[in-house]
């Protein structure tokens, strides 16, 4: 597949702060991809670099393998969803989508086929002479795509869209947002602080933190084999022990010492040595919880717990134990009809266990 | 509660209608009234007094009054409209200074200011000097009393009222709307007049109205810079007033004077009210 964008050691300062800081990697033609990442991690402010309304310090910014790091924004054939929408209040929704066509003095037999089709994706076909005050959050939304897509950019910049949107529409609108996408066929760059919605509609996330890229792959490569404690945890929860590889068992497993714990086997698929410092993650839903003691088997962790909090959900419940100074954090999913059995209450003495290919080791740095 | 909101605002109606709704129609219905020529006004009603004001010398001094006023406003908000957006636009720690920078002048007294202008201008004044040392005016050119001096004057005095209401407009418009044009392909000055402008038309229409009406009654910058070669309307309401004690014609010129601001502007708020409402009515109707 051809490269659609590239960022060549783009770094962008605002005064003492590297908001962008050296930052390289390429989006494929075509793809949904994510910046994801807590709000000040530069994500935003790339995202305006591509769109033209920063210039980069250092580095340049390729589109479909032009450099584009000098052109003006007007100028960039890339087009963007704003955060709060930017409808023109002045001009109803027809004129709004029909903006960018005019500018260009399309004739005007064009702007109106494609102002139609474009209401037609959008599903608003009937509403186009409304004023923008007159629509509700998620049809302002549908128009600012609506608006930017008419240009047919070769890049779809969306800022957040669906921040200001309540939770039901949101994630209507994730649904709406991967069938244009689907439908249009161009790339979509997604800045978003909200890991389901990155997980939910991306062929593969970028996660930033301090004006870096931390991890790029896709929703499973991050949520599986997360490259550092940042990306486990920004992705999902997830519970991190802090240990240290105290024998080999064989080339694919060994034993870690982790403080307050009897040892600990794990998939060892780093190759680490003796004596390497290393973080465990162990998503909660991968640990399983019972009132009896399991039956030991090969590979299989178990430890005895306490149980500390209890949050029931309905398909699944929350659990909190606590093992000789952790607290873990376990997810049950509930396949069964719950009523007829005796429920795990606060204070139960209770055991866990997890595989030991379930829990992932992040280097210590 | 309907009716105690309503009582708050007695006491600014009763001011206003006792010292500015009769008086001014005081001075409406001297204009309908015979005047002797010892500065009396006789019983009855007349219309002669109106015909007067349609006498030629009139003529000359209202369109003048009408072209300087006009170039004024035109002047005005061709500064004021890129002042506003500047200062609007400004890094907040700017925006004050440069806010107090548009207001101080009216720290000191208008007429202080007014014959501050008259002694730059002045043959020997320091304007006038500078000007004939760089050979840009020559020595025997006037500078002071003519129609140039009163425009210069003006635009001078009127521009803080050009330049607030568009900035507090301008305060309050969406700067990401800009973008959005520009994200769009348009170019920066495309921006600014398809989206700038119209989300500041208020504002500008405000401006307006707060130069050209000043403006077109304006009396004492004509009296100071204007000679009698930058007469204008309010110099001769004055003078009828004060030294020709003649107050029918006085007030006949006034009445005049509010027709040409008043018929305009109402027209265009008829205009304007019925525009906004066709839309609201289309948007409710396809609810």
């Amino acid at each position: 597949m051809a490269k659609s964008l590239e960022f060549e050691g783009v770094s962008k300062p605002y005064g003492p702060v590297q908001a962008v800081n050296n930052v390289s990697f390429s989006v494929e033609r075509g793809e949904f991809f994510s910046l994801l990442g807590p709000s000040g991690c530069g994500k935003t402010t790339l995202l305006r670099l591509v769109a033209g309304f920063e210039k980069p310090e250092k580095g340049r910014i390729l589109l479909d393998g032009h450099d584009i790091t000098q052109i003006p924004p007007n100028k960039r054939s890339v087009n963007t969803v704003f955060q709060n929408y930017a409808l023109f209040p002045h001009l109803n929704l027809w004129d709004n989508i029909a903006f960018g066509l005019r500018i260009a003095h399309r004739p005007e037999d064009e702007v109106r086929q494609e102002v139609q089709r474009m209401l037609k994706l959008i599903q608003m076909e009937d509403q186009g002479h409304k004023l923008p005050d007159q629509i509700s959050g998620g049809q302002k939304q549908r128009v600012a795509i609506a608006r930017a897509l008419i240009n047919r950019p070769r890049i779809l910049l969306l800022d957040e869209p669906l921040a200001a949107l309540d939770l039901k529409l949101r994630q209507r609108m994730l649904l709406e947002l991967d069938l244009i996408h689907d439908e249009v066929g161009i790339t979509f760059l997604f800045v978003t602080h909200d890991q389901t919605e990155a997980m939910a509609v991306s062929d593969r996330i970028a996660v930033m933190e301090k004006g870096q890229v931390r991890q790029i792959g896709t929703p499973v490569e991050l949520y599986e084999a997360p490259k550092s404690r940042f990306v486990a945890t920004f992705i999902g929860d997830t519970n991190i022990f802090e240990g240290v590889v105290s024998e080999k068992i064989s080339t694919d497993h060994i034993w870690l010492r982790i403080e307050g714990l009897p040892p600990i086997q794990c998939y060892n698929d780093k190759q680490l040595n003796v004596d390497d410092a290393v973080h465990l993650s162990v998503r909660p839903e991968k640990i399983h919880l019972m009132r009896d003691m399991p039956e030991e088997k090969p590979k299989h962790n178990r430890l005895p717990a306490i149980v500390e909090d209890v949050i029931y959900k309905g398909d699944h419940t929350n659990f909190w134990v606590r093992i000789d100074g952790h607290r873990v954090a376990i997810i049950q999913q509930h396949s069964r009809f719950l009523l007829d059995e005796k429920p795990i209450r606060w204070g139960d003495q209770v055991w866990i266990w997890w595989h030991a290919d379930d829990g992932y080791m992040l280097e210590r740095s | 509660m309907k009716f105690k909101e309503t009582a708050l605002t007695f006491p600014s109606f009763g001011w206003l209608f006792l010292f500015f709704v009769i008086p001014t129609l005081m001075v409406f219905a001297f204009a309908f009234k015979p005047y002797d020529d010892f500065g009396g006004i006789e019983p009855g009603w007349t219309l002669n007094t109106l015909y007067e004001v349609l006498n030629p010398d009139f003529a000359v001094i209202l369109w003048r009054t009408l072209w300087l006023s006009g170039i004024t406003t035109a002047v005005c908000l061709a500064i004021g409209l890129p002042m506003a957006y500047v200062i609007a636009r400004a890094h907040p720690r700017y925006k004050q200074s440069l806010l107090l920078l548009v207001v101080i002048p009216f720290w000191s007294s208008f007429l202080v200011r007014i014959f501050a202008w008259k002694a730059l201008l002045h043959p020997e004044g320091f304007l006038k000097q500078a000007l004939v040392a760089l050979h840009i005016v020559q020595a025997e050119t006037t500078l002071l009393y003519n129609a140039w001096a009163v425009l210069v004057v003006m635009i001078y005095t009127y521009l803080p009222f050009a330049i607030l209401p568009i900035y507090s407009a301008a305060a309050k418009f969406n700067f990401q709307l800009l973008e959005a044009a520009y994200d769009l392909g348009a170019s920066r000055w495309e921006a600014f007049v398809k989206v700038f402008m119209p989300g500041i038309q208020k504002g500008v229409f405000t401006a307006l109205l707060m130069v050209f009406i000043p403006a077109i009654g304006a009396y004492v910058i004509p009296d100071v810079v204007g000679g009698t070669n930058g007469e204008m309307i309010g110099n001769k309401i004055a003078q009828f007033t004060f030294t020709e004690r003649n107050l029918p014609l006085a007030s006949s010129l006034s009445l005049f004077l509010a027709a040409i601001v008043l018929i305009p502007m109402s027209t265009i708020m008829i205009l304007s009210g019925s525009g906004t409402s066709r839309l609201e009515a289309t948007g409710v109707s396809k609810e």
